[in-house]
């Protein structure tokens, strides 16, 4: 990985009408990461892509793909799969790749020939008769085959069986292993952000709540918890700068803490805490507790 | 060899690499001079990112426990380290199974024993800094 940044946007905003898709939004994806975006439903993270392809245009703010505002030359050099594959249903797989291929100068025959094959794709079967799976297959072959320098992915596993969407991921960290790629995609399957990504980007309605190495937010993030007395009513109040979130429970106290242990147990000590335990938090938690804890 | 770091334990992955090579170490399944699977083709096998395996090596050769010859891959350092930990693991663990069968006795769970030694070591890190 080196320091170049293939995404890069500042206070990117969107409003369609009086709705804010996106509410100054600044990525930041160095080259040679596995980048997941990470957001509910309607968090904005379609309507990102579509700007950094240049489908789209900012409401404000810059975009830039390889220091570029994204325009035809930019993304000649990105792959894409989305969750609507774009595909000619009319066409057979080998019809799809002839079809492709002359757009790209760099593209990888030898590579085209290693995918149809560990994808088991049946060249002469249209589009149409392709299962979900094997369109996926098919658009992640048509994405890498074309030497792109960086792939983005809008929910590719989305509605794929666990054997197939494994078979996907494989292909994908397979080739950042052996070509020089960065890949950003978005996905509502966290534990397959946990699985390949090294840095996760967590969007909720339009702004960016977490940005980060994956392994630091593991180590930054922790979760406190501790007994107190029934004596004091509800949730006593944190000061560490580092709390998330404090909720309790009878007499059970939890504790998010986004920047280690150390401040959040020397504060429960002093309230009078006992049988402190600090354990690990995995991103599903951060990701539901920081999402929860705007609102 | 068989590394299995599980994504979802909220333990960066680095980390839990870097614990299955010592454990491999440590029981013998690697000896020094042994090869480790490559960088790229174990992110591909384990279904991880690259950067992450390229990660838990450089740490682990840092500490002494690999060495990383450039263009012919990763080996487990020859220094004896390995067989001292195994001795120093060997020699330590009537200790963990006398505990452990005393806790029985008073009528701890295997979970409740399991939960008091993770808090205690929790514990002992917090103190000395770091983890792992």
């Amino acid at each position: 990985m080196d320091d170049r940044l293939i995404i890069e946007t500042s206070n990117l905003t969107k409003h369609y009408d009086s709705f804010e898709a996106l509410r100054g939004l600044d990525l930041h994806v160095p080259a040679g990461s596995i980048c997941g975006f990470l957001g509910r439903n309607g968090a904005g993270k379609t309507t990102t892509i579509k700007i950094l392809l240049g489908m789209n245009q900012p409401t404000s703010g810059v975009a830039r793909v390889f220091g570029s505002t994204p325009d035809a030359e930019v993304r000649r050099r990105i792959g894409f799969v989305s969750e609507e594959k774009e595909l000619y249903g009319y066409m057979t797989v080998e019809d799809m790749i002839r079809f492709t291929s002359p757009f790209f100068p760099k593209w990888r025959r030898d590579l085209e020939q290693r995918y149809l094959r560990k994808f088991d794709l049946p060249l002469q079967r249209k589009v149409k008769q392709l299962s979900r799976g094997m369109r996926t297959k098919l658009s992640l072959l048509l994405a890498l085959c074309r030497g792109a320098e960086l792939l983005i992915l809008d929910e590719p596993t989305s509605g794929l069986d666990p054997a197939i969407a494994e078979e996907v991921l494989q292909a994908i960290v397979g080739h950042v292993a052996n070509e020089e790629m960065t890949v950003f995609f978005s996905s509502h399957q966290i534990a397959e952000i946990e699985q390949i990504a090294d840095r996760v980007v967590i969007l909720d309605r339009g702004r960016k709540v977490i940005d980060g190495a994956i392994d630091e937010l593991r180590e930054k993030y922790c979760r406190v918890n501790a007994v107190i007395e029934n004596g004091q009513a509800g949730a006593p109040v944190l000061h560490s700068p580092n709390v998330v979130r404090v909720t309790r429970k009878g007499r059970v106290l939890s504790i998010l803490s986004r920047g280690g242990a150390d401040d959040v147990v020397a504060e429960a000590t002093e309230l009078g805490a006992t049988n402190i335990e600090v354990v690990p938090v995995t991103l599903k938690e951060i990701f539901l507790e920081t999402v929860n804890a705007e609102e | 060899m068989l590394f299995r770091p599980n994504p979802s334990s909220g333990v960066p992955i680095y980390l839990q690499l870097m614990e299955q090579v010592k454990h491999a170490i440590e029981t013998g399944a690697l000896m020094a001079g042994d090869q480790l699977p490559g960088i790229r083709p174990l992110a591909e096998e384990l279904v991880m990112n690259p950067n992450t395996v390229a990660k838990a090596y450089r740490e682990l050769e840092h500490e002494g426990v690999i060495e990383l010859r450039h263009g012919s891959g990763a080996f487990v350092s020859p220094n004896a380290r390995a067989g001292r930990l195994a001795d120093k693991l060997r020699s330590a663990q009537p200790l963990v199974a006398g505990t452990v069968e005393r806790l029985r006795a008073r009528g701890l769970s295997e979970e409740e024993i399991r939960r008091l030694f993770e808090a205690e070591l929790a514990a002992a890190s917090r103190k000395g800094g770091r983890r792992g």
